[in-house]
């Protein structure tokens, strides 16, 4: 792509948008625009080691730049909830300490976004744009496994700029109208596209947040459970990765939790979130490592229950 | 071409030819009331469509025929969605919009062996009722601001005259749409009581509404709408964004609403 095509007056010409004939507006800025796709253009040249003295590295480009960390998400009764940390970080540096990492993609689902920040908040827009897109110029909205797989699409155009270390994975869900049930959808960077059940996680603090919702997780329950769970997960993320921000109490800043039902997309607000923050740390102050799962009850070799014997 | 033909008559004949295309079309209405901005038309296809969703505040409208219109609303459409994502949402407008559909049919009229037999409305609205914005755009890329109320296609004129009468600024929604049914069944062959829902495509930019505003109105909404224009019309004759009567002709339309509930039923 020539420095030419940067800003080209030549978008707005008629062309490309009387005869695009398609509906994906990603594949009709592919024709008229193609440098406002959030993908890394060229491979990056070299750096000399005179301007960089630790940048011959691969990767150091990208650890320079904000990263942003853990999604949770997990499905309530007749919906899904999303919750994200506010924490953006390059190498050790907190680079920004409200970042927003969850958002309405649609009407009925959301999208979270973990790895480079920049490209990933473009990467939301662009998608957001892309299924508003679809909806005016065919008149019906997408179903859900079509905004999945469009997803995945757009995570797979990014390759080039992932095997430059400049990572975007997100995490997607919506709510299915046909089912009446909230459906998640993890991604990786070549664009592989999986559902998952019941919860998943994305990001650095992944694992711990993943095994904290393991123990915290039942099917089916209410949409604020199910809230305060994805909460205590963030906690626990937060906990063991010094990338995923805890809920900042002095400064009112709490992770962002979206839940998406029948009613469709909704932002949890920056008071109901501060409840649910509170209801966390009070219990974590006689508990810091949270609460604790039960035990299952032991089988004797006769096959009844009882307790275990005394050692 | 086998004989010169003088720039001014081709440019005549082209526009002879797209005006009368435009007369034969049945006419459609976009007028602003204090809800928004209301569009129209008489329309029996569940799946062609003239109005249309632009962006947040802005609607497409169109009359003529159906392929060429739909060219230039999707043109419109990814013209939108560019602006908006190349810049803010907040710098799409109507404004911007007319201007670039202007150039677009200019061209057309001009390069184009045969000129497009569309005539379009781009359409605001603001948040309070002076912001509201209605552009025409003619099939030769003329541009007119227009005020209050637009009646594309057909029998123009005729239509028009009875809604200048009629109209006033600030009417409620049931106000300007009984005026806009009454003129539009002022032309043809004269009073339509028998206008159903389903023959009828009425679309709505809808101020109070957030984010994107444009919504069509079908269903209940419509009916009640419809049975207050019938019965408006019925009681006072002449319609000046009076309220419908509610007893009697309420009673009457609501056979005529599960007639039409039921032929629109799969």
């Amino acid at each position: 792509m020539g420095a030419d095509s940067y800003g080209s007056y030549e978008r707005w010409l008629p062309g490309p948008y009387l005869s695009a004939g398609t509906s994906s507006f990603t594949d009709f800025l592919a024709a008229a625009a193609p440098d406002l796709l959030p993908q890394a253009p060229a491979p990056a040249p070299p750096p000399t080691p005179a301007t960089a003295p630790d940048a011959a590295a691969p990767g150091s480009f990208a650890r320079a730049l904000p990263h942003g960390t853990t999604i949770v998400a997990a499905a309530c009764d007749g919906g899904v909830v999303m919750a994200g940390d506010r924490r953006a970080t390059a190498g050790n540096m907190i680079m920004q300490r409200d970042i927003e990492k969850v958002f309405r993609s649609d009407e009925f689902s959301a999208i979270g976004v973990s790895g480079v920040a920049g490209i990933g908040v473009e990467l939301v827009r662009l998608f957001q744009v892309e299924l508003e897109h679809y909806e005016k110029i065919e008149g019906r909205a997408l179903s859900l496994d079509g905004k999945a797989n469009r997803l995945a699409g757009l995570v797979r155009g990014n390759i080039g700029g992932a095997m430059q270390g400049l990572v975007v994975v997100p995490l997607f869900c919506g709510y299915d109208e046909d089912s009446d049930v909230g459906r998640i959808f993890s991604y990786d960077v070549a664009g592989g596209r999986y559902e998952e059940h019941r919860f998943y996680a994305i990001g650095s603090g992944s694992v711990f947040a993943r095994g904290s919702l393991k123990k915290l997780y039942r099917d089916g329950m209410p949409v604020a459970d199910t809230v305060l769970a994805c909460m205590e997960a963030l906690y626990d993320a937060a906990d063991d990765d010094s990338a995923t921000g805890g809920p900042d109490m002095t400064r009112r800043l709490y992770p962002v939790v979206a839940t998406i039902t029948a009613d469709g997309f909704e932002r949890v607000s920056d008071d109901s979130a501060a409840e649910y923050a509170r209801t966390v740390v009070e219990a974590r102050m006689a508990d810091p490592d949270g609460p604790h799962a039960a035990l299952p009850p032991a089988v004797t070799p006769n096959g009844s229950r009882g307790a275990l014997p005394k050692r | 071409m086998p004989f010169y033909v003088s720039p001014e008559q081709a440019m005549k004949d082209k526009a002879d030819y797209a005006r009368k295309a435009i007369t034969r079309i049945r006419s459609g209405v976009v007028i602003a009331c204090d809800a928004g901005i209301l569009f129209i038309a008489p329309n029996p296809s569940r799946a062609l469509r003239k109005f249309s969703e632009i962006y947040d505040r802005i609607a497409f409208a169109a009359v003529g025929r159906y392929n060429e219109f739909e060219n230039l609303r999707k043109a419109g459409v990814r013209y939108a969605d560019m602006t908006g994502f190349q810049y803010d949402r907040q710098d799409v407008t109507a404004r911007g919009l007319a201007n670039w559909y202007a150039q677009l049919l200019g061209a057309i009229f001009t390069d184009s062996p045969k000129p497009y037999e569309v005539e379009i409305v781009v359409a605001e609205v603001g948040k309070t009722a002076d912001d509201d914005q209605i552009y025409r755009i003619t099939f030769d890329g003329s541009v007119a601001d227009e005020h209050g109320f637009v009646v594309m296609g057909g029998q123009a004129d005729q239509v028009a005259a009875a809604l200048k009468d009629a109209y006033r600024d600030g009417m409620t929604l049931e106000g300007a749409f009984t005026v806009a049914i009454t003129a539009l069944g002022s032309q043809g062959n004269g009073d339509r009581s028998d206008v159903t829902a389903a023959q009828l495509e009425v679309a709505l930019l809808d101020r109070a509404r957030p984010h994107r505003t444009f919504r069509r109105l079908t269903g209940a909404r419509l009916e009640t709408l419809l049975a207050g224009a019938i019965g408006g019309k019925k009681e006072t004759g002449a319609i000046a964004g009076q309220p419908a009567d509610s007893a009697g002709p309420a009673d009457e339309s609501a056979d005529g609403a599960g007639e039409a509930e039921a032929d629109r039923e799969d």
